[in-house]
């Protein structure tokens, strides 16, 4: 089995959102980077597979050489080699337009990824990857067991779950339920020392087309101020649910 | 020309999402000036959709499709779409749009925008704002390609009138291979999920543990509303992952969000504050939750929520 880990480098979720440039840039001073917390939970699927199941695991990203400190960070969480495409990721689907290209010539059959990134959250790359190179997807995968060729997969749905079963290839966009919280992997300094080793190839673009544009930002309006209701009172919170905000 | 929407029903009926896409649609339509179609699979009740503007709906009724794949669906949308020289696609946030969006677009090398809270702002060049990381921000993202996938989110424009006289046809489309086979589907009947919910009931780590979320249900039962966790509180096995809502959970964009025992991190907020009203009820005045609701109340949710079901009761009762 020949996985490949799609990685998007990512603000840590404590972030302050800021943007420069008169709102069309996302600021980054002072910000930490992060793998993806979804594609986490599918590299940490990956580790299960190539420890017990003999996998090769290659974790690959688009995007300039700031994000390579996070494929770094995967390298030293187990997987075997590195990839990253020397572009800047703009566009959800030129994004899969390169990692189709990075599958192709590496005769992938299983690739995990995120179900979105939690910056842009397009919620696009996995299923667009999937439609490009005619494999299977499935989307919001909270489980997954290989044997052999044949995959079975399950899925969130609204209120519930669905389990599905498909041949390889296969591609699938995780979230928790993949893995569970408790099995993501901090790197040892082992694992660290290792990843310096590691192969990182860098790719150059195939320059597709863009698309769509980000042109500005804008951030959420401030918030009136919370208005306190006694504790003896609660009858006073459902007048105003009621009379004022009208919800109930 | 055409704008066409994808209006999913389960069951033979639409759902409300179905509905809000159709009525974004048609305005979308109007700022084209050109038609709306609406695509329906196995719906039983077409005309409902006249009330929101479709002037023309298709029917598509085979039983093959009576389970989702999304690779099929997102091909008989294409087809619809080259059938009605469709401008813009415009499909939902529930789980089944947001599984097949993508393909959509790319079935048609079409830009896609997902998230989209709002009517386009301009037309040329077709811009759409969206919510963007984690919904702390949003951004004006313009569409380049002839034709534009959207992805609406939930609860962002509403259920808007429009009546026209629209006509119905029936479709049949050509159904693409796929050896991705659906063998189970558990699904809880009757429980509001928190994707459709109007107003949720969400507990956190302050709750104490898993015994003590007798008087969530019942408040969410009192007030028809779904329950939903804080991260911690689905990590430690206390609720299923199902409910864990927040920047790495599931998104709430409802009418009503009322947590209890939440302390409100960045994350937590981050998937919640796009419901419109918020409450919130913490024992600590310091908590940064109070930062981002509507209403609060400092004090034990032991003691509060017992007193919040049982007046609630009486202003049902009294309001019935
Ligand atoms: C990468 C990452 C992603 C994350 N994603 C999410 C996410 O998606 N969703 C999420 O929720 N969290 C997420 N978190 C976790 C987040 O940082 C917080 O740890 C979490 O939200 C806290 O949960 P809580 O409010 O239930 O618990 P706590 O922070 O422990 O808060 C408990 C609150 O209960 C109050 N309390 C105690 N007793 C009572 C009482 N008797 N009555 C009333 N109030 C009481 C306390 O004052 C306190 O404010 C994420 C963290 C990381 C690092």
């Amino acid at each position: 089995m020949k996985i490949l880990v799609c990685i998007s480098h990512v603000p840590d979720t404590t972030s302050k959102i800021n943007f420069s440039e008169n709102n069309t840039k996302f600021d980054s001073s002072g910000v930490q980077y992060v793998i993806n917390p979804y594609d986490e939970f599918a590299l940490t699927r990956a580790m299960w597979f190539k420890e017990k199941q003999g996998a090769s695991v290659t974790v690959a990203t688009v995007g300039n050489a700031t994000t390579e400190p996070t494929l770094r960070k995967a390298l030293a969480i187990g997987a075997d080699d590195a990839i990253r495409v020397n572009t800047e990721a703009l566009d959800g689907f030129t994004v899969a337009k390169e990692l189709a290209e990075i599958v192709k010539n590496g005769g992938y059959n299983l690739v995990l990824a995120g179900k979105e990134s939690i910056d842009y959250n397009g919620g696009m790359v996995p299923a667009m990857l999937a439609t490009l190179l005619d494999f299977n997807f499935v989307n919001a995968c909270i489980g997954l067991e290989i044997e052999g060729d044949k995959a079975t997969i399950s899925r969130e749905i609204d209120g519930g779950k669905e389990t599905l079963s498909a041949n390889l290839p296969l591609i699938i966009a995780g979230q928790k339920g993949l893995v569970e919280e408790k099995d993501l992997r901090i790197p040892n300094m082992r694992g660290i020392m290792m990843a310096r080793q590691k192969p990182l190839a860098i790719v150059e673009s195939s320059n597709g087309k863009a698309t769509t544009s980000i042109v500005s930002f804008e951030k959420q309006p401030a918030k009136s101020a919370c208005k306190l209701v006694d504790a003896d009172n609660v009858g006073e919170l459902i007048s105003l649910l009621h009379n004022e905000a009208k919800v109930i | 020309m055409s704008v066409l929407v994808f209006a999913e029903s389960s069951e033979g009926k639409f759902k409300k999402s179905a509905l809000e896409v159709t009525s974004y649609g048609k305005k979308v339509a109007e700022q084209l000036g050109t038609n709306l179609v609406v695509l329906t699979i196995n719906s039983s009740e077409s005309a409902v959709l006249y009330n929101y503007g479709a002037e023309k709906v298709l029917t598509v009724s085979n039983d093959a499709l009576k389970i989702f794949n999304a690779k099929i669906v997102a091909n008989i949308v294409k087809q619809a779409a080259e059938k009605e020289s469709a401008q813009v696609v415009i499909i939902d946030s529930n789980a089944n749009g947001l599984y097949f969006a993508p393909i959509v677009a790319a079935n048609l090398n079409a830009g896609f925008a997902s998230n989209v809270i709002a009517l386009p702002t301009a037309i040329a060049p077709f811009t759409v704002k969206r919510k963007t990381f984690s919904n702390k921000a949003f951004n004006n993202t313009q569409i380049l390609t002839d034709i534009k996938v959207i992805g609406l989110a939930k609860n962002s424009f509403g259920l808007v009138e429009n009546k026209v006289s629209g006509t119905t046809e029936a479709f049949s489309p050509i159904l693409v291979e796929s050896n991705l086979v659906s063998t189970a589907i558990e699904q809880t009947k009757g429980k509001v999920t928190i994707a459709d919910a109007d107003i949720v009931v969400s507990g956190g780590r302050g709750l104490k543990g898993p015994e003590n979320w007798g008087m969530i249900e019942e408040l969410a039962s009192v007030l028809g509303a779904a329950t939903a966790c804080s991260k911690p509180v689905s990590d430690l096995g206390w609720r299923p992952h199902s409910e864990h809502v927040g920047q790495t959970g599931k998104p709430v964009s409802s009418n009503l969000y009322i947590a209890i025992g939440i302390s409100g991190a960045i994350q937590h907020l981050a998937g919640v504050n796009s419901s419109k009203v918020k409450v919130v009820i913490n024992t600590d005045p310091e908590a940064p939750f109070f930062k981002a609701a509507d209403y609060g109340i400092v004090g034990d949710a032991f003691e509060v929520v017992p007193k919040l079901i049982e007046k609630l009761k009486e202003f049902k009762a009294n309001n019935a």
